[in-house]
């Protein structure tokens, strides 16, 4: 499955690993991370295309997304179970099978 | 690869928490921001991405509201509000007026 309709709580996603110029929400040290999609917050313009002066229209679905501290830091001496959470926009994710 | 802004994870040394008083100037600056936003002439994520643009040795060298008033001086001058030589000229003007402690 993939596509927005796939991007649900409890999802498995990949954060895309990209690093075009301009403005975006998602900084470096999600990308190419894998997390799960813990709610959806909501429906906004587009930050990436309001930064250059457009209505940021259509509206994008906005995500919190999880991820293990583990994932994300490979020297983390912190618990197992400590977690990140991160609001990234649907555009930036894409389903992965659950391990 | 990597924006200025974006620096999660790296090293950054000890957080200055303690808290201080904005200056006159810096006021100014917000409260033009403030204005460029209410008439529609900037959003806030157009001054994010000017501010990014900097590159890391000016994002790092300029203080917070330095880096807006930058960030909102080019946009002007992007979007024909203002103009470089305006600014120069209007710089001049006050540098006169002021005097030489205006440089540092």
């Amino acid at each position: 499955m993939s596509g927005a309709a796939a991007l649900h709580p409890g999802a498995r996603v990949l954060v895309r690993e990209d690093y075009p110029p301009g403005h975006f929400r998602t900084p470096v040290y999600v990308r190419g991370r894998t997390g799960v999609i813990t709610r959806k917050i909501g429906d906004f313009r587009n930050p990436e295309t309001l930064a250059l002066g457009r209505d940021g229209l259509p509206l994008k679905a906005l995500f919190e997304v999880k991820f293990k501290q583990k994932d994300l830091w490979p020297d983390y001496a912190g618990a197992e179970e400590d977690a990140l959470l991160i609001d990234l926009y649907e555009h930036w994710l894409s389903t992965v099978k659950n391990d | 690869m990597r924006g200025p802004h974006d620096i999660g994870g790296l090293e950054a040394g000890p957080v200055d928490t303690a808290p201080h008083d904005m200056t006159f100037w810096e006021k100014q600056i917000d409260a033009l921001n403030m204005l460029l936003g209410a008439k529609g002439i900037r959003r806030t994520d157009e001054n994010r991405r000017y501010i990014e643009m900097l590159g890391h040795d000016a994002y790092n060298t300029l203080s917070y509201y330095e880096r807006w008033t930058a960030s909102m001086s080019r946009l002007l001058i992007d979007k024909d509000y203002i103009t470089q030589d305006e600014i120069d000229a209007k710089i001049a003007d006050l540098t006169t007026r002021l005097g030489e402690d205006m440089k540092t």
